[in-house]
């Protein structure tokens, strides 16, 4: 402890202790280090994958992009994400508006029922309508994916609806404006960048859902992705559309990301605010009430009357579940969400601590990397990992610890927030203060700073956890053979028309959805989190 | 014994120097205030003394031992150096007595020395309370306890009242100033807060952006104030201007005594700056025979009860000067005043 001392001169003689230096040292890369390894590993699937397209004979590349009919592939795609997209933002805005502006009576439930269709995983709403209608294809999927992410876009106007100033759009009143203008020149600058961040949320959805599309017989990239690598010949074709579809996934997360921060910009500049009088609707109340009532319908009424009808009336032929099938299936599905969930753990302590409680350029770095989960498709992920296990980590093809890496970069996004948000709310004056009673920095890390932000970041991972259960492209691909979980098998017993076998699967993976889509509204709403930790 | 010893101390936050040289000596279980404006790096100079920040230059050094120093830099763990922060930072999960006992070793962390400390600061009924169920003044003397119990070189308290309403304030400061004093323990105190610096502390460290602008003990600092500045920042002062002969100056209120401040030179007809406490300037009615002083008009009266701030129109001073006088007088606004000084003020020469 005592390592220099003054001499009799008065001068300082300094005995420096090389050995406790370098540990010091040592002590302070750790954690950088790991942030880096973490950062390395999630990056790996995209990493491979370019590796891998780059790694294929460059006329082989252009003969699959020829022979995919590619350019129908990008046009289908974009199709359904634009059209979803604008859908979303039209209904989002205008359910925002009547739950946050007027005096409809029930604002409150209708905010929880309207929320209630992030509850459904799209490939549920997707078997409840290929269940009971005839619709298929592009209208599909389009009804299916509008009505399950109207939600994404909704809650965060909302959020920005009531931090937005109300007095503007009287003054534009004032001025002579309709209450119409009034509302697209005072107020929908103030909320545009969240409805749009949400819009994004939306786009990024639509672009990397498989099962829905896939449901419906829409031609899309990934189910296009899924088709080229089960047919065998054409893994280079299902890698370079991976890429393309990466790329697009990247471009949206940066979109989404730049609005995020506008908002964020926005509410700082705020000063007063004065309560908004509600607009009185009056007789147009009923015209809202149907207008919501319908939306309800469609998402939610078509899925849960199609488990009804199949759950109670039980008219079709005894293609029913057996309990015990279902049962293994559950088990396996929370073994690998739990596995998953620790995956996600273990590469998000690093770099949720460094976010939390380093500014740095590799702290920004690290957790940019970490978004990577989020522009990825699952689809992608699991391609280019299976592709990864079976040239780099053979004896890792198809096993459990694979697919909780997986799910693992499909999550980090999640579980980094969690970690850094908890950690955010532990003082930095506690840390001090344990230092100078003599702890050391692993001291005060596992006596202060784990043990307050414990019980959070434990929250955090039991909903990726719960979001891992109904994860399906990549668990599809690196599931071990023989392996089903709940999502697979729902897929599968609805891809073969046994609608009355798959309708226990629909109802159990409900149920495991709108844990966190109903835990976590209120604060999407109240602007507290963001829209992307209920997906 | 303990003596802290802060010795051309240079710190800051990546590139930029937040302290440029401070050095001073605490004595043994004497307690020193540094006192400053906020931002003047009074903080930066308690995380260096910790160890928690490390400074560029300069030492830390106890008894003779350098704590922080070219090429030498204790953790702040091994520093036997306790700290008290500005909003006492009570582990939120521990009860009261685990806090106390967070720096002991495990064996003794519930024991008759966490127990004794908690019997010192008078919180022997809450041991079993959680942080969030106490009050302002309790968590402090928590925190106070927790920085005790580990038998500290040196205690750093900081800014640890400005959360405390103004009545708590005065009482938790005379407990903790006394649980000091019974520990006999070295203490650092940081505030922006002067009747704090200057009824707390033996010695008080006025620091301003970073520069220590005097060392001294409370009355010194009082009453010789090293600079315009600290003059007006300790205790208030006004400054008005005149001309220097020997041992007076004349100015706006007549020719009044006056001392040059140390370092200080002037000549017979120098033009310099006297500084006077508001308590210096005496009131009386006009035309009572009060003696001598010149004539002035009373803008405006603040009451206190015990005393009253009197803001005169002095004629040939621009701005409005304030006399404080004790309760017992009346002044009402609008009417005129003779105002005379009580006793000699201190010059400084103009540059």
């Amino acid at each position: 402890m005592r390592s220099a001392r003054f001499t009799a001169a008065g001068g300082l003689e300094a005995t420096p202790a090389p050995p406790s230096r370098l540990r010091a040292l040592g002590g302070r890369l750790v954690l950088p280090i790991s942030a880096v390894v973490a950062a390395s590993l999630a990056a790996i699937p995209l990493i491979y994958l370019v590796v891998r397209v780059a790694q294929a004979d460059g006329s082989a590349i252009v003969d699959a992009l020829w022979n995919a009919r590619i350019a129908t592939l990008m046009i289908n795609t974009i199709g359904l994400v634009l059209a979803v997209s604008s859908a979303c933002l039209v209904l989002g805005v205008a359910i925002a508006w009547l739950l946050a502006r007027t005096d409809l009576p029930g604002r409150r439930p209708w905010l929880v029922v309207s929320s209630l269709a992030l509850a459904v995983p799209s490939y549920v709403a997707a078997f409840g309508w290929i269940a009971t209608t005839e619709v298929r294809g592009f209208w599909g999927a389009f009804l299916v994916l509008t009505l399950c992410n109207v939600p994404l876009v909704t809650l965060p106007t909302i959020a920005a609806l009531r931090l937005a100033d109300a007095a503007s759009e009287d003054v534009a009143r004032t001025l002579g404006r309709t209450r119409w203008r009034a509302f697209l020149e005072a107020t929908w600058p103030q909320i545009r960048p969240a409805s749009l961040a949400g819009v994004l949320l939306v786009a990024l959805y639509v672009l990397s859902d498989f099962g829905s599309v896939a449901l419906m017989r829409y031609q899309a990239f990934t189910w296009a992705i899924q088709v080229a690598y089960e047919s065998l010949f054409d893994r280079t074709l299902a890698a370079v559309m991976s890429v393309v579809l990466a790329a697009m996934g990247i471009v949206l997360v940066a979109a989404e990301r730049r609005m995020r921060g506008a908002q964020a910009r926005m509410g700082s500049t705020v000063a007063a605010r004065t309560q908004p009088v509600p607009v009185a609707l009056g007789r147009w109340r009923w015209l809202a009430h149907g207008g919501l009532a319908v939306v309800a319908a469609l998402s939610l009424g078509v899925p849960l009357g199609a488990l009804a009808r199949y759950l109670l009336l039980r008219t079709e032929t005894s293609t029913a579940v057996k309990t015990g099938d279902l049962m293994a299936d559950a088990l396996s599905t929370v073994g690998l969400a739990v596995a998953g969930a620790g995956a996600a753990l273990a590469l998000a302590l690093p770099i949720g601590i460094l976010a939390a409680r380093f500014r740095s350029r590799l702290a920004t770095a690290t957790e940019s990397a970490s978004y990577l989960g989020l522009a990825l498709p699952g689809i992608v992920v699991g391609l280019s990992l299976v592709f990864f296990s079976l040239n780099v980590a053979p004896m890792l093809y198809q096993s459990i610890w694979m697919l909780a890496f997986a799910y693992g970069v499909l999550f980090l996004p999640k579980a980094v927030g969690a970690v850094r948000s908890s950690i955010v709310q532990v003082e930095p004056g506690l840390e001090d203060v344990a230092r100078t009673l003599g702890s050391t920095p692993a001291g005060v890390w596992t006596r202060v700073t784990a043990r307050i932000a414990w019980p959070g970041i434990g929250a955090g991972v039991l909903l990726v956890a719960l979001t891992a259960m109904k994860e399906l492209p990549a668990t599809l691909l690196l599931r071990p053979t023989g392996t089903e979980t709940l999502a697979t098998s729902l897929w599968r017993l609805t891809s073969g028309a046994a609608y009355a076998a798959a309708a226990p699967y629909a109802l159990v993976l409900i149920a495991v959805a709108a844990v966190p889509a109903l835990l976590l509204t209120r604060e999407v709403a109240g602007g507290k989190r963001h829209p992307e930790e209920t997906l | 014994m303990s003596e802290l010893q802060v010795r051309k101390i240079v710190a800051g936050y990546d590139s930029a120097p937040v302290l440029r040289g401070i050095t001073f000596t605490v004595p043994h279980g004497s307690l020193t205030a540094v006192l400053g404006p906020s931002g003047s790096g009074k903080s930066t100079l308690l995380r260096v003394i910790a160890g928690l920040n490390r400074p560029v230059e300069g030492a830390v050094v106890i008894d003779g031992t350098v704590l922080s120093g070219p090429r030498v830099h204790v953790a702040p763990e091994r520093r036997r150096i306790g700290l008290v922060p500005q909003d006492a930072a009570l582990f939120p999960h521990l009860d009261v007595l685990a806090n106390v006992g967070f720096g002991l070793p495990r064996a003794q962390r519930r024991g008759r020395k966490a127990l004794d400390l908690l019997e010192m600061v008078g919180m022997t009924d809450y041991a079993t309370r959680m942080p969030g169920e106490l009050s302002g003044g309790q968590r402090h003397r928590v925190a106070l306890a927790r920085a005790l119990a580990t038998e500290p070189d040196v205690v750093l308290l900081d800014e640890p009242f400005s959360a405390l309403d103004a009545a708590l304030r005065a009482e938790v400061r005379g407990q903790v100033r006394e649980v000091l004093r019974r520990a006999q323990t070295t203490a650092v105190l940081v505030t922006h807060d002067q009747d704090e610096a200057l009824s707390m502390a033996d010695q008080v460290a006025v620091v301003d952006e970073g520069r220590l602008v005097q060392v001294g003990t409370p009355a010194e600092i009082y009453a010789k104030p090293a600079s315009r500045w600290l003059a007006q920042f300790v205790g208030g002062a006004l400054v008005l201007p005149g001309t220097w002969s020997d041992g007076a100056v004349a100015g706006p209120l007549g020719v009044v005594p006056a001392n040059l401040a140390d370092g200080h030179i002037a000549h017979p007809g120098d033009t310099v700056d006297l500084v006077l406490r508001p308590e210096q300037l005496s009131l009386s009615a006009v035309g009572a025979g009060g003696g001598p002083g010149v004539i002035a008009m009373v803008c405006d009266v603040a009451y206190f009860g015990h005393d009253a701030v009197v803001t005169l129109d002095l004629p040939g001073c621009e701005q409005p000067v304030q006399a404080r006088v004790l309760g017992d007088q009346q002044w009402r606004p609008d009417s005129e005043v003779l105002v005379g000084v009580r006793s000699a003020g201190l010059a400084f020469a103009r540059e």
